[in-house]
């Protein structure tokens, strides 16, 4: 039997106020005065697909104690066209170099069809344990209906044979050409359909007809179905397709459009995710979908295992650290919506980067591996010949040591004005770590007056910096200070 | 069994620019002015100096690598001159190279010589660099005033500072330093401040306002050394000698290891002890007349006069407001102005300190003058707190 043995996943804190959406774009389309509730998950300059992607494993690896030999990543939103986007994040949470590893992308099923891919391969016994993560930052014009619609967010599962939390029954797919938006491969921004079209000659068409195949495959009935997972953006587009196949209207799941928009190919996931924190029990039927250009359905049935299982950080969870941003002129900045003023500072962020460097110092730069004296214990970061205990200076005595989930605190910090940020103040200083090590670093999730002396941080991947020149991303870690909720 | 510096090398003559924006010149004009001075002091000709020292930290946009601009630009005898660059320390690098060739009897006469043109760049503030290969992919994202600005909230967690009472102590030695200022010719920023503009200013980086940074200008100065004995056969009277000279670099371990808490320099310490060992003063707070340190910002100087041993662990506050180190307090500090009014041509302001120092020594600081100093002392500070190079001088009345 295969099916899901652990999960995590992430949405970004900031949350952006719908109404201030609404407030910016009323004056041109009046049709906009009612869809302010609720709010978007946003992300923060720093972050994106990648970034949300390791902390959703991050979590995921932390709840079960998994060794994954294979990692499926998927986004239509990857920074990386052609680098292995899966490859960042192995390295980010140092998995074995041995590990397979897989992008897929192209439709907003790719969330789905990953995880179809993944059980395919556990249960063929080509892997032994594999992880699924999708994540989604969706570019947006401003005064979209998409900027309206969705939010960014990532979910990972473990896929294996062992303590299953949900058992996989079923699946079926549909692969249909059916054009509802695209995004051709050199353009930034998505070219979308009318909805009525979409909801009526697609959705309508393409997914009950799956969902019956999967649903007789697994020996199921569709008023069986205790949760139907399937996100749309389209008004009543999953109501009706569940009335179509006879599912119960209750077990529709929540879409979670009013707390954080809808996260693309990651979605189906998130909202698995969601269901599997907060509402299944035991022994519940689950139906996932997702759509694009055809269809991916899963029937999974949970376990008794599911009751005991906690995720170190589940959807439910990120969204409940919540920071709700009500200045839409920072969305727009962060996302290059609008063309700022950045002073000529922000030129120096444009220097190539070495890649042999990167590379040479991988577990440093990605994973915030240091080292640990084999001679008198002292951690430290980085990794380096001689060791920094000036009571010891042992030459070559460092064993590789990850810094990622150390718990230190702040020793020093300062909120600078005058070095260039996406997000200004830069917040930076010392952190110490508790059981030894300290480096200077910079601060995310941090607002004016948020951070002081001797509060708890955690290590975050993020972007360090971008080149916006040639196109690169520099990733790093950052700190934050602790949820204390 | 090293002896020290102590009385070994003399100062012949010194000079420096006009401190400034100075749209009108580059580096060369800078270093003519400069050495023209010192030169003129020092009575010599330009081929009896042996070798020189230059000192320049941003090659990039200021007169290029190696000692050749300097060579060039005083059209040098073909002598050795070596180009020095140790971050803001640089200068009293310069100073040590030709200070050390001298007591070595290699040369009778050196040339140390710094400069730097930073007002190209297009922008206010130092300029942001490249720091090689791999540091930028994972250093904190902080301009200089960042980096400084940590040490108030290590200060006053440690002493249990309230944040208005470390703010108004800073303001203090900003308000000091701009009175200072304002008497100097050669200053770049020649205004009397108050508390509340300091106080009221923009923030730069928390706490540091605009008035807890120093200026950015255009700068060069130079020092002409001898041996004592060559000086006294140029006639020259009130000869100014070396007294010490030590330097101290951080080895990693204030930003590696968890034995340092942010508050005060490391180096500082270490510099400031081994100077007075060498030049023979156990008792700083009584026996130094008056110093430069380098108040790169406000808080950079507070912490500075405890690791310089002039104010106790914790008493710094206190000796700032009770005015100890105002221009009529018991060891006035910045008396030029300081970086605070002349700005911080990185090259050029190692030599800037020790110039003030020789004049006040020499009685020649006119309306700066202080009453019969004897001891002079200068610290010049490279890089951040949590690492950095920590340059300490001493210099007093010959014998």
């Amino acid at each position: 039997m295969v099916g899901i043995t652990a999960f995590g996943g992430y949405i970004p804190k900031r949350r952006l106020v719908r109404q201030a959406i609404v407030d910016a774009h009323v004056w041109a389309d009046p049709g906009l005065a009612r869809r302010g509730r609720g709010e978007r998950a946003m992300c923060n300059w720093d972050e994106d697909a990648v970034t949300m992607a390791v902390e959703a494993v991050r979590s995921c690896l932390n709840s079960g104690g998994t060794s994954p030999d294979a990692l499926y990543f998927a986004s239509t939103s990857a920074p990386f066209a052609d680098r292995q986007n899966a490859g960042i994040v192995s390295t980010a949470l140092s998995l074995p170099e041995s590990i397979a590893s897989v992008d897929l992308g192209s439709s907003q099923k790719a969330g789905v069809s990953a995880f179809i891919q993944a059980l395919g391969a556990v249960q063929g016994g080509l892997y032994h344990q594999a992880l699924v993560v999708a994540s989604e930052k969706r570019r947006v014009k401003a005064g979209s209906a998409g900027e309206l619609a969705y939010g960014d967010g990532a979910a990972a599962l473990a896929v294996g044979t062992d303590g299953l939390l949900a058992e996989f029954v079923a699946a079926q797919s549909a692969t249909v050409d059916f054009v509802d938006h695209f995004r051709s491969a050199t353009e930034a921004y998505d070219y979308t359909w009318e909805e009525r079209w979409i909801r009526d000659e697609g959705l309508a068409k393409i997914v009950p007809p799956c969902i019956n195949q999967a649903l007789a495959k697994a020996g199921a009935a569709a008023a069986d179905v205790d949760h139907f997972i399937m996100p749309s953006t389209i008004g009543r587009a999953v109501a009706g397709i569940a009335r179509q196949v006879g599912l119960r209207p209750e077990a529709i799941a929540d879409n979670l459009a009013g707390v954080m928009g809808e996260a693309g190919a990651a979605h189906p996931l998130v909202m698995l995710l969601h269901v599997l924190e907060t509402r299944a029990k035991p022994g519940d039927l689950l139906l996932l979908a997702g759509f694009g250009q055809g269809c991916d359905v899963v029937v999974l049935r949970t376990t008794e295992a599911l009751a005991q299982f906690q995720s170190a950080q589940g959807v439910s969870d990120a969204l409940a650290n919540r920071q709700p941003e009500d200045n839409y002129q920072k969305f727009l900045a962060f996302n290059d919506l609008i063309q700022l003023e950045k002073g000529m500072r922000a030129e120096n962020d444009d220097y190539k980067t070495a890649l042999s460097v990167t590379y040479r110092k991988r577990d440093m730069l990605l994973g915030l591996v240091g080292g640990r004296c084999g001679q008198c214990g002292a951690l430290q970061f980085p990794r380096t010949e001689v060791c920094v205990n000036p009571q010891c200076g042992a030459h070559g005595a460092q064993e590789p040591h990850s810094f990622r989930d150390e718990p230190a605190t702040v020793l020093t910090w300062s909120a600078d004005y005058l070095a260039y940020t996406a997000d200004p103040p830069s917040h930076f200083g010392m952190i110490t770590f508790k059981e030894g090590g300290r480096f200077m670093t910079d601060f995310t999730d941090v607002t004016v007056g948020g951070i002081e002396v001797g509060m708890p941080v955690r290590m975050v991947f993020r972007i360090k910096s971008m080149d916006s020149r040639r196109g690169f991303v520099r990733y790093f870690w950052k700190a934050t200070p602790v949820d204390r909720a | 069994m090293a002896t020290g510096i102590k009385d070994k090398v003399a100062i012949l003559g010194m000079g420096c620019s006009r401190f400034g924006e100075r749209w009108e010149s580059g580096a060369e004009e800078l270093i003519v002015e400069a050495f023209n001075e010192a030169i003129g002091d020092a009575g010599v000709d330009v081929s009896e100096i042996d070798a020189a020292w230059l000192s320049t930290h941003y090659e990039e946009i200021n007169v290029g690598k190696g000692g050749l601009p300097l060579s060039i630009a005083l059209r040098l005898p073909n002598i050795a001159v070596t180009r020095v660059e140790n971050f803001c320390a640089s200068g009293s690098e310069a100073f040590r190279g030709a200070v050390y060739a001298v007591a070595s009897g290699a040369c009778d006469i050196a040339l140390a010589l710094g400069v730097e043109k930073l007002k190209d760049t297009g922008y206010g503030g130092l300029p942001g660099g490249l720091g090689g290969t791999l540091t930028p992919q994972w250093s904190a994202n902080g301009s200089a005033p960042g980096n400084f600005a940590q040490l108030a909230s290590a200060y006053r967690a440690k002493h249990g500072v309230e944040r208005s009472d470390l703010k108004r102590a800073i303001a203090h030695i900003s308000v000091k330093s701009h009175a200072n200022g304002a008497k100097n010719p050669k200053a770049h920023l020649r205004r009397e401040i108050t508390e509340e503009d300091a106080l009221n200013a923009p923030m730069i980086a928390e706490p540091l306002g605009l008035y807890d940074c120093c200026g950015v200008s255009d700068g060069a100065a130079a020092a002409i050394v001898t041996t004592p004995e060559i000086a006294k056969s140029l006639g020259k009277e009130r000869i100014v000698s070396v007294k010490a000279l030590q330097l101290s670099l951080s080895n990693g371990s204030e930003s590696g290891h968890n034995s340092w808490d942010g508050s005060y320099f490391h180096t500082t310490r270490i510099a400031a002890k081994k100077a007075y060992q060498e030049a023979g003063i156990s008792k700083p707070r009584e026996q130094v007349s008056l110093f430069e340190c380098h108040d790169c910002f406000s808080i950079t100087e507070m912490v500075t006069m405890e690791d310089l041993q002039l104010s106790p662990e914790g008493g710094a506050i206190t000796d700032v407001m009770d005015g100890f180190y105002d221009a009529d307090g018991q060891v006035p500090c910045q008396i030029d102005g300081g970086l605070k009014c002349f700005g911080h041509p990185i090259g050029a302001s190692g030599i800037r300190m020790l110039y003030e120092m020789y004049l006040q020594l020499q009685g020649r600081a006119e309306e700066r003058q202080l009453p019969d100093p004897s001891i002079g002392m200068t610290h010049n500070l490279g890089g951040s707190p949590m690492s950095n190079v920590a340059a300490v001088c001493i210099i007093g009345a010959h014998g």
